[in-house]
């Protein structure tokens, strides 16, 4: 299914980390593109288990507008979470991965831009279907784009924090729950101020100071966290 | 003096070494206990607010300091692992990781318990506590991790590195009472003086050190045990069991 990893960039293509990310992006873009069940699964998911928790806990407008966004974000969390193998687990198994780390690109390059497409295939639809799931929870307009606007800058943290954790468990035993003992406690944070963004705003104060963590967050994470998924990837081919 | 520092960086060195230093750490450990205890349960009076129930922070503070102090040092020896591609370094960070759990579990536990008579609730979820328990899912993360592959050296590297990656959370869980407005109090020990009186504070630091002397003991005893395993195919090993 990986055939397109033959078509790498030719080595006087370049070698930068711009040519590497974008050429990363597209394929892994296209897979996810040619193989839209696994992407419809992580919505279908999303969506699934959101619908729960108003049958399980009781559908008075005022506890679901009190648990929507804590329940939402938790539900990302989790569909963030189950397509976290995808990222690396396939290109490990067939060899892709070991292919890609010899070639002459910039690692660093590539790294980034199969974890921008796997936040393109899990995170973007989920920020997108969020409103209409907020809908469901009776949460009022401008909370709705908190939680959006809080999706948004968090679920990139998830998917960068995921790539971390998911390269350190290539070939490991017990792989689906060991991923989750690893990753679920560091998404702790970004479900804090994320969920904590919707609330403040429905509780009439701003949610711009979560906002502005999450952001500051994402900027952190962004800069620090793939060498750290280069060095977890390095670790997995030796 | 030179000290060789080298010569104890190999494993079958360093296992006789530890095996002589580590009832040393023991018996420190019990004197500081004994001394810290007497101080804590006999010495120190009855607090003015709290009653006899304060008595818990002699275990409880000096514990979560341990619990902190360990991921640290645990996270030196996966840095030193990774970047000098040392055994030995590798092996000291399996080693610390079971007592830091450890610990990290009775500062939960032992404040669950001083929480329920003073503020009415066994668990808050509170910035520190809930960072406390992120760093208990990160000490056992730390152990599955290193412990998932066939080949141990990638279970080492890969341990290192997550190990690495939770030290996020260490200023997360100091700074916690100052940067959120919590129901866990602030430090009443800083560097620049404490706001206890002395019988209390000097429990606690002897209870500190007990627990720090503990430590090293049983880590030291853990990696001898570690060494073992791992070198079971080497003839010093095999000589040792002849």
């Amino acid at each position: 299914m990986n055939v397109i990893a033959a078509r790498l960039p030719a080595p006087d293509s370049g070698g930068s980390f711009s040519a590497a990310f974008s050429w990363a992006f597209a394929r892994d873009m296209r897979l996810a593109i040619r193989h839209p069940g696994e992407t419809m699964l992580v919505v279908a998911f999303f969506v699934l288990v959101a619908s729960l928790f108003p049958l399980g806990v009781g559908a008075e407008p005022q506890l679901l507008q009190r648990i929507g966004p804590g329940v939402i974000w938790v539900c990302a969390l989790l569909s963030a979470f189950l397509s976290l193998p995808a990222m690396f687990a396939s290109d490990y198994a067939d060899g892709s991965l070991e292919q890609m780390s010899l070639s002459p690109q910039p690692m660093p390059g590539w790294v980034a831009g199969k974890i921008a497409a796997h936040w393109s295939a899990s995170g973007l639809p989920l920020t997108l279907l969020s409103p209409l799931l907020g809908l469901q929870y009776d949460l009022a307009g401008d909370t709705l784009l908190a939680l959006a606007a809080a999706l948004a800058l968090g679920t990139p943290v998830l998917s960068l924090l995921g790539a971390a954790c998911t390269a350190l468990t290539l070939g490991a035993r017990g792989g689906g729950m060991l991923l989750a003992l690893l990753a679920l406690p560091l998404f702790i944070p970004v479900l804090v101020f994320g969920a904590g963004a919707a609330e403040a705003q429905a509780s009439g104060l701003s949610a711009a100071p979560h906002l502005s963590i999450l952001g500051a967050g994402l900027i952190v994470a962004a800069m620090a966290l793939p060498p750290a998924v280069c060095a977890a990837v390095r670790i997995a081919l030796d | 003096m030179k000290i060789p520092w080298f010569y104890f960086a190999s494993p079958s060195t360093f296992y006789r070494l530890a095996g002589w230093m580590a009832p040393w750490f023991f018996v420190l450990a019990a004197l500081f206990g004994a001394a810290g205890l007497y101080v804590g349960l006999v010495l120190a009076p009855t607090d003015a607010q709290q009653g006899e129930v304060y008595r818990i922070i002699f275990i409880h503070v000096p514990a979560s300091w341990m619990s902190m102090f360990i991921y640290f040092v645990m996270a030196c020896y996966g840095g030193v692992s990774l970047t000098f591609n040392t055994r030995l370094a590798a092996m000291m960070a399996r080693a610390l990781a079971p007592t830091g759990a450890m610990f990290t579990f009775v500062a939960l536990w032992t404040g669950s318990f001083w929480g329920r008579p003073t503020w009415g609730t066994y668990w808050v979820w509170d910035a520190r506590i809930t960072s406390e328990l992120v760093l208990l899912f990160l000490y056992f993360g730390f152990i599955a991790l290193a412990n998932a592959f066939e080949d141990p050296r990638r279970g080492d590297r890969a341990a290192a590195l997550l190990a690495l990656i939770g030290l996020v959370n260490l200023p997360i869980i100091y700074f916690s009472v100052v940067w959120w407005n919590t129901l866990h109090q602030g430090a009443s020990v800083k560097l620049t003086g404490s706001t206890m009186q002395i019988q209390m504070l000097w429990g606690m630091l002897l209870m500190a050190l007990s627990f720090w002397m503990y430590s090293i003991g049983a880590s030291l005893t853990r990696v001898r045990a570690v060494i073992l395993d791992r070198e079971r195919r080497t003839h010093w090993v095999r000589a040792l069991a002849t």
